[in-house]
């Protein structure tokens, strides 16, 4: 079993893959039956952050946030996601309220979760390009150009 | 590589000129393809299974045999509607599709996103100081919220404390948008269900909120009031008075809805009984808010984990029994009665101070220190181009919203910008638990089911 | 003909100046709500504000029955092709009035996933700035838009994206008088 490293007063997980269902399962069983967020981070800009000994930062990193009603509390757990191999295994079977937000981080940040019963974009149209919450991504301004105006005021 | 697609996207529509000859032509194209509901034949087991509202895990544990479950139906003796998105009950831009057999819904499928503004994306280029005005345009009826939950995941990675009386208005603030944003919902949950005098006795009732909001904020919506560091102003004279009188008013008002809805028997018919959701289903499903609460979970972060004062008042939680659409309405009027309640020992427990953070890295001077001091004028102007600098890490803040659990994760690389923000939006989850609702019910009972989520889609598609 | 026979009261006044009386009072808008915009729409229509004072109350679900279409809140890249088709949907003749910067401009969302102003999409008679505008400025977005039927032209709308601005419809229109143009045809209205 995973040792839960503890930031600002709350413990947060750092799974590897292969570890990752067999966390979430564990702590669904032990009263975190409530998964508050589900998101991702592209940390593209930002190569070196904290993380506990022995997690080899990666490009990706899923979020999730966990609600135990019994001990008002809450976990996080996050997962690191290879840039060259962006899948991971959905949370659809143990948390089905995951649904929508797995489908967000895939249309969002581009990350496959296998075995996601509708893995389709949910936030912009269907045949849009690319992902636009990745660091690579534009923001996709348009130059407004200010002129005179020629008005009486 | 961005501005190239976008501009593609508005060759999609502008593909023949602005002419009103070969308008026709447009028809048709808005398909969105994949996202939309497909056929029985075309759609996988498990996502046919999830649009009819039927979960294979239950908090119990309970798993359930896909044999036991009767899908087969014929396509021919089914159709596939769609709803949205733009339609009168669907609040905003939300679009349902739905499987029917004669006036039965068999199964639902929101589509989404046509309202996406991309503003965890924009939030990435404001600095902290510019943030809530982005945030604050998220859920627009309950716009001082989404203030709040960015300030306070703002404040936890500073890791300041703000004053009691910046706290105390907070409470104030977003107690008062409760209860507008509930009585919004009143009004147009009012009005789905054929009662239109209740939508012009809402929003008479909102009226009086919004224009306190007006005299504390200067705005009707969107007020980028609570700031990071407290809140931008303090309360103005006659507050006192001003709130008085509303918390007098509304709860005679309450006491007529009680009459115009809870007693009539024509609104009990539409509602009761009408969308059932189970408590296991909303647990499963990260439902929260007055939908959690109908099915009977005693689950209110004010609460359950309390943030800025909340754990100094006294105040119930409201909670349903069989979480029907006339659940979720009662839990919703009660509720206004218990923000009312909070509201009532704010007024008696509202403590005097500053009404910010003294610290000059975080809130600007006062306007008259500008004039007087050149420290001052340096601190504002560093304030207002540069931002405050967060140190490197990571926050998830929630707040209880009118609609549920608000919650913001914050990741910041230790310059004046956040690196990452997240919205977890209450509404974005509770749809769905639309296809566990539908399910069964009858289409006219759509609408009023669809309405009991209270979905904004502001907040749904950001 | 001696109108002094005539012992009923009339009006005389010529066809273009009645139609487009007519028309200017009983603008029918669309109900397209789309974000923070939507709500102050619905605030102008209840109670407090009042748009039935000025013919407006009756929103229509259907477009085909709207002759108006508010657009109210930030267009995203994905709405785009529905708002044209809702538009297309709609009967001449047809007005559209875009309600707050959002709408207008793209306001404070300079991203890639809102239209920059909607009248890249469908041309726009009156603008109405804000963010959002209160239930005022959309009452003085449509009383600008009643001044503008009341006055333009009446033949088909040209099909370009250029609208007015608030600013100069006031500057240009005289509110509430008969234009004094050449008159091809007189009607006669007798009461009885």
């Amino acid at each position: 079993m995973l040792e839960a490293v503890i930031r600002d007063a709350q413990g947060v997980f750092f799974p590897t893959m292969d570890q990752y269902v067999d966390l979430m399962e564990s702590l669904w069983s032990s009263d975190y039956k409530f998964c508050s967020d589900l998101c991702g981070v592209d940390y593209l800009e930002m190569p070196s952050r904290k993380l506990p000994e022995g997690v080899k930062a990666e490009r990706f990193e899923i979020v999730v946030n966990v609600t135990s009603f019994e001990t008002r509390s809450r976990l996080r757990v996050r997962l690191q996601v290879q840039e060259s191999n962006p899948h991971l295994p959905t949370l659809y079977g143990l948390y089905p309220g995951t649904e929508a937000m797995e489908r967000e981080v895939y249309d969002l940040l581009g990350m496959v979760f296998d075995g996601h019963p509708d893995l389709s974009r949910i936030l912009l149209p269907e045949e849009w390009e690319g992902h636009p919450l990745r660091k690579d991504y534009s923001v996709g301004r348009i130059p407004v150009q200010f002129k005179a105006s020629t008005a009486i005021r | 590589m961005t501005a190239r697609s976008s501009s593609k996207f508005i060759k999609r529509f502008r593909s023949s000129p602005l002419d009103e000859s070969t308008a026709t032509g447009l028809v048709g194209e808005t398909s969105e393809g994949t996202q939309e509901m497909k056929t029985r034949n075309e759609t996988n087991r498990v996502e046919l299974e999830r649009e009819e509202g039927q979960l294979t895990v239950l908090p119990e544990g309970i798993v359930l045999d896909h044999g036991d479950m009767d899908i087969e139906i014929s396509e021919d003796e089914t159709m596939i509607i769609n709803m949205g998105p733009q339609h009168p009950s669907t609040h905003g831009v939300l679009r349902l599709m739905m499987e029917l057999k004669g006036e039965t819904v068999l199964r639902t499928k929101p589509v989404i996103g046509y309202l996406h503004t991309g503003m965890e994306k924009t939030a990435e280029g404001l600095t902290y100081v510019q943030g809530s005005t982005n945030v604050t345009r998220m859920d627009y009826l309950a716009p001082l919220h989404n203030e709040l939950v960015f300030s306070l995941a703002t404040e936890k990675l500073l890791g300041v404390e703000i004053p009691p009386r910046a706290t105390w208005i907070r409470m104030l603030m977003v107690e008062l948008n409760r209860i507008s944003s509930h009585l919004m919902w009143m009004a147009t949950n009012g009005m789905d269900v054929g009662s239109t005098s209740m939508m012009i006795y809402g929003f008479r009732e909102r009226e009086l909120v919004l224009s306190f909001f007006e005299k504390v904020t200067g705005l009707r919506m969107n007020h980028n009031f609570i700031r990071p560091g407290g809140v931008a102003a303090d309360l103005p004279d006659g507050w006192y008075d001003d709130v008085s009188a509303i918390i007098d008013t509304i709860p005679g008002r309450l006491d007529e809805y009680g009459e115009m809805l809870t007693g009539q028997p024509i609104f009990r018919e539409r509602t009761e009984g009408v969308g059932i959701l189970t408590q296991e289903q909303a647990i499963s499903l990260s439902a929260s808010g007055p939908v959690l609460r109908s099915t009977g979970v005693a689950w209110d972060l004010r609460k359950d984990i309390p943030y800025l004062a909340y754990d100094e008042v006294e105040f119930d939680v409201i909670i349903g029994s069989i979480g029907d659409t006339f659940d979720r309405f009662a839990v919703r009027l009660s509720e206004i009665s218990e923000s009312l309640r909070i509201v009532r020992q704010i007024l008696e427990k509202m403590p005097s101070g500053p009404y910010r953070v003294q610290d000059k890295k975080i809130t600007p001077p006062p306007r008259k220190r500008i004039d007087e001091s050149m420290e001052a004028l340096i601190h504002h102007f560093k304030l207002f181009t540069e931002g405050i600098h967060v140190p490197e890490g990571e926050a998830y803040v929630a707040v209880e919203s009118p609609r549920g659990e608000l919650g913001c994760y914050l990741v910041s690389d230790g310059s004046a910008k956040p690196y990452r923000m997240h919205i977890r939006a209450p509404s974005f989850v509770n749809l769905q638990s639309l296809p566990a609702m539908l399910k069964g019910g009858l289409l006219a009972d759509a609408v009023a089911t669809i309405s009991s989520v209270d979905p904004i889609m502001g907040e749904v598609d950001r | 003909m001696g109108l002094e026979d005539l012992s009923h009261n009339f009006l005389t006044g010529n066809i273009e100046n009645l139609v487009k009386w007519a028309r200017r009072n009983s603008v029918w808008p669309a109900t397209f709500g789309l974000a923070c915009c939507a709500i102050e729409m619905m605030s102008a229509g209840a109670g407090d504000y009042d748009l039935a004072r000025f013919g407006m109350e009756v929103f229509r679900a259907s477009p085909r029955q709207a002759d108006l279409m508010i657009v109210a809140g930030r267009v995203s890249q994905k709405m785009a092709p529905v708002l044209r088709q809702v538009y297309d949907q709609m009967m001449e003749p047809k007005w559209v009035i875009s309600m707050g910067v959002c709408a207008s401009s793209g306001g404070m969302f300079n991203n890639y996933a809102i239209v920059q102003g909607v009248d890249q999409i469908v041309p726009v008679d009156v603008y109405a700035p804000g963010c959002p505008p209160g239930p005022e400025t959309l009452i003085n977005a449509i009383l600008t838009l009643h001044a503008k039927i009341q006055n333009g032209e009446i033949t088909r709308r040209k099909g370009t994206g250029a609208g007015i601005s608030i600013g100069e419809v006031k500057r240009k229109s005289n509110v509430g008088t008969l234009a004094k143009k050449n008159t091809p045809k007189t009607v006669k209205i007798v009461s009885k």
